[in-house]
C-alpha cells in the first residue's frame, strides 16, 4: 500500500498508466488479436522518440527558454550523412555512425556558439540553425533515397522473442542516462543550473561547460537517432525527422519533466513515448480519418496532462 | 552571467539604457533589412513594392501579437500556427456560405482560447504541453473542414485586404494601427500594467487583490482574438484556404516577439517591437532573398542566416552601449 502510494506520487507513473490504458483499449477492440505484434511495433517505434527525448530532456532541464529545435533538421542531415558514408557497404557501418555522430556534435557546438557568443535565446538560435542545417541537407542529399547497408538495416529490425534488439539496447542506454542524471556530477550540475543558474555558478559549478556538454549531447543523440531511423525505414530523407520536433518536447513533458527546468526524470520518457505510439496505433485500429485522429490525439494529450495535474506550487 | 554582474554595478543607468535599447533595436533591425532591399533593388522601395512585399506581413504581425500576449504572462503558445490555419479554413468556407455560423464558430474558438487560460491557471499545467495538444486539435479540425486546399473568403474581407489607400500602402497603415492599439491597451492603461505585472511577479499581483485567473483568461482570450484576426487577414490576402496555411506561424510568432525585444519571462514585452519584428521577419523571409538571387536549395538556410545576423547585430550594438 505504501509502495502504491509512493508510486502514485512519482511524476512519471501517469505516462505508463496512459500507455497501458490505450493498449488495453486497442486489445479489447481487436478482441485480443495481435497483442504481441502491437507491443513489438510499439517498442520498435518508441525507441526513436526515447533517444531524442533524452537529449531534449537534458536541454529542457537547463532552465526556462532552453530547448533544442534543431533536432528534426539534425536527424535529417545525420541520416543522409550516415547512409552516404556507409555507401551500402556493411564494412563501413562504424565509419558511417561515427560520421553521423560527428555531424550531430558539430551541430551541437554550433548551437551553443550561437547561444553563448551571439547571446541569442536558445529557442531562436536552434530554430535559425535548423533552417541552415535543412538547407545543407537539401543540397547534400539532393533528394536521393540512399539505402542502408543490408547488415545495418537487419540489425535495426532484429527481434529476440518479439522484443526488438534495439529496444533492449535503448533500455540499457536510458538506465545509463538515468544514472548520469541522478548520480553523476554532470547530471546533478544540469539539475542545479536548471533550478537556479546564478546559485549554481556561485556554488562553483562551471555553468557554461555544463550547457556546452548538454547541447553537444543533444546534437549527438539526434544524429544517432537519424542514422538508426534511416536503417529502420531503409533509407535517409530530408523530412525523416520532422515529427520529432513536437514529439521530442511532448515525451519529455508528458513524462513528468518540468518545463521550468531543474526537475527531470528518465523513466517518464519511456512511458510517454510508448503512450504516444500506442495512441496512434489505437486510433489507426479504430479506423478514424487522419483529421479526426489528430483531433483525438490532441484532446487525449490535453486530457492526460489535466488528469495527471501540473507541478505543485514552488512556494 | 556578465549581464547580471553589469546590472549589479550600475543599477539605475544600465536599466535605463536597457529599456531604451529594447525600444530602438527592433527598429534598427528593420532598417537594416530595408537598407539591404533598397541596395539590391531600389525599385522595391515604392508604393507598389511595399504593397507586394508586406501584404503577408499583416497576418504575421497579428499572430506575433497573439503570441506576445501569452508570453507576457510567462506562457508559450505552440498552437497559434495551426489555430491560424483552422481560422483560415473557417473563413474560406463557413464565413462565406453561412456568415452567422462562421462568426459563431470563430467566437467559440476565442472562448476555447480563454478557457485554456483558465485550465492552465487552475490546474497549474505547463502551457507548452496544453498548447502542443491543442495544435493537434486545430490541425485536425482544419483538415476535417477543408481536406483539400480551396474555398473563398467573403467579399468584404477581400475588399478590405485589397484596399489601396492614397500615398501610404495599406499594409503599413494596418501595421501602424495594430501596433498602436496593442501599445495603448497593454502599455498605457492601468489594467495593462497589471497584466504585465502578472508576468513580472505573479504573487505580488495576486496579493494586491487582482484575480490571476481573470488575468490568464484575458491574456489567452486576447491571443484568441488576434489569432482569429490573423487568420482573417491571411485568407483575405491569399484568397483561398489550406489546412496547413498558417502552420509556420508558431515559430515565426515566437521569433517575432523575441526580435521585437520581448523576453520569455518577466512580463517584459513590447507591442510596437513585436509588430516591427514581424515586419522584419516577413521582409527577410522572401523579398530580400529573391533580390539576392539565392538558389532554392539555400533559401531556408539564408532565412536562418539572416535571423542570426539581425540578432547578432543587436547584441553587438547593445554590448557597445552597455560599455559606454
Amino acid at each position: 500500500m505504501k509502495l502504491a502510494l509512493r508510486l502514485l506520487a512519482t511524476p512519471w507513473i501517469w505516462s505508463f498508466v496512459g500507455a497501458l490504458l490505450v493498449f488495453l483499449a486497442t486489445i479489447i477492440f481487436t478482441g485480443g488479436v495481435g497483442a504481441g505484434g502491437i507491443v513489438t511495433a510499439a517498442l520498435s517505434l518508441a525507441i526513436f522518440s526515447v533517444i531524442v527525448g533524452v537529449g531534449q530532456m537534458f536541454v529542457i532541464t537547463l532552465g526556462p527558454g532552453n530547448v533544442d529545435l534543431s533536432l528534426p533538421a539534425n536527424i535529417g542531415l545525420a541520416s543522409a550523412v550516415a547512409m552516404k558514408t556507409m555507401d551500402g557497404n556493411d564494412a563501413l557501418v562504424a565509419v558511417g555512425l561515427a560520421a553521423a555522430l560527428g555531424t550531430g556534435m558539430a551541430i551541437g557546438i554550433a548551437n551553443y556558439a550561437l547561444i553563448r557568443v551571439l547571446r541569442i535565446p536558445p529557442i531562436i538560435a536552434t530554430l535559425s540553425s535548423s533552417f541552415i542545417i535543412l538547407s545543407i541537407d537539401i543540397s547534400y542529399g539532393r533528394g536521393l533515397q540512399i539505402k542502408p547497408p543490408p547488415g545495418f538495416a537487419n540489425f535495426t529490425n532484429v527481434q529476440i522473442l518479439g522484443i526488438p534488439l534495439l529496444a533492449l539496447i535503448v533500455v540499457l542506454f536510458t538506465v545509463l542516462a538515468g544514472i548520469a542524471l541522478q548520480r553523476m556530477v554532470y547530471g546533478r550540475s544540469v539539475l542545479a543550473v536548471g533550478q537556479n543558474m546564478r546559485a549554481a555558478w556561485l556554488a562553483g559549478i562551471r555553468v557554461e561547460r555544463v550547457r556546452f556538454f548538454t547541447y553537444v549531447l543533444s546534437g549527438a543523440l539526434g544524429a544517432i537517432d537519424g542514422a538508426l531511423l534511416a536503417g529502420y525505414f531503409r533509407g535517409a530523407s530530408v523530412d525523416i525527422g520532422n515529427e520529432y520536433l513536437l514529439t521530442s518536447i511532448a515525451v519529455v513533458v508528458i513524462g513528468g519533466t518540468s518545463v521550468a527546468g531543474g526537475k527531470a526524470n528518465v523513466p517518464g520518457i519511456w512511458g510517454a513515448s510508448l503512450f504516444l505510439v500506442l495512441l496512434l496505433t489505437m486510433l489507426n485500429t479504430f479506423g478514424v480519418s487522419p483529421g479526426l485522429r489528430l483531433v483525438l490525439t490532441g484532446l487525449i494529450i490535453v486530457g492526460v496532462i489535466t488528469a495527471a495535474g501540473g507541478q505543485k506550487a514552488l512556494r | 552571467m556578465t549581464a547580471l554582474a553589469e546590472a549589479g554595478r550600475f543599477p539605475a543607468r544600465s536599466q535605463n539604457v536597457a529599456r531604451a535599447l529594447r525600444a530602438v533595436l527592433p527598429a534598427l533591425s528593420l532598417i537594416l533589412v530595408l537598407l539591404g532591399i533598397a541596395w539590391l533593388n531600389p525599385r522595391a522601395i515604392s508604393y507598389l513594392g511595399f504593397n507586394l512585399m508586406l501584404n503577408l506581413a499583416i497576418p504575421i504581425a497579428l499572430a506575433t501579437l497573439a503570441q506576445m500576449f501569452v508570453i507576457t504572462v510567462n506562457e508559450l503558445d505552440l498552437s497559434i500556427g495551426p489555430f491560424v490555419s483552422f481560422v483560415g479554413c473557417v473563413t474560406a468556407t463557413m464565413l462565406r456560405d453561412s456568415p452567422l455560423l462562421g462568426v459563431g464558430v470563430l467566437l467559440v474558438c476565442i472562448a476555447i482560447y480563454a478557457g485554456l487560460g483558465a485550465l492552465i491557471h487552475l490546474r497549474r499545467l505547463p502551457s507548452i504541453v496544453v498548447t502542443l495538444g491543442m495544435s493537434f486539435v486545430w490541425q485536425g479540425a482544419a483538415i476535417l473542414l477543408l481536406p483539400k486546399p480551396g474555398g473563398r473568403p467573403p467579399d468584404w474581407l477581400l475588399a478590405l485586404m485589397g484596399w489601396k489607400p492614397p500615398l501610404v500602402p495599406f499594409p503599413i497603415i494596418a501595421a501602424i494601427v495594430i501596433a498602436a492599439v496593442a501599445y495603448f491597451g497593454l502599455m498605457r492603461t492601468s489594467y495593462g500594467a497589471v497584466l504585465r505585472g502578472a508576468g513580472g511577479n505573479e504573487q505580488a499581483i495576486g496579493r494586491a487583490g487582482w484575480s490571476l485567473l481573470k488575468i490568464k483568461v484575458v491574456m489567452f482570450g486576447l491571443a484568441g482574438v488576434f489569432g482569429v484576426l490573423s487568420g482573417l487577414a491571411l485568407i483575405g490576402t491569399t484568397t483561398s484556404g489550406d489546412a496547413n496555411i498558417g502552420n509556420g506561424y508558431t515559430l515565426l510568432s515566437i521569433a517575432g516577439v523575441i526580435l521585437g525585444g520581448g523576453e520569455f519571462v518577466g512580463g517584459r514585452v513590447s507591442p510596437i517591437g513585436a509588430v516591427i519584428g514581424a515586419l522584419t521577419l516577413a521582409l527577410a523571409a522572401s523579398p530580400l532573398l529573391t533580390f539576392m538571387h539565392i538558389p532554392p536549395d539555400w533559401q531556408v538556410g539564408a532565412n536562418g542566416a539572416i535571423l542570426i545576423v539581425v540578432l547578432a547585430a543587436r547584441v553587438l550594438i547593445s554590448r557597445r552601449e552597455a560599455r559606454r
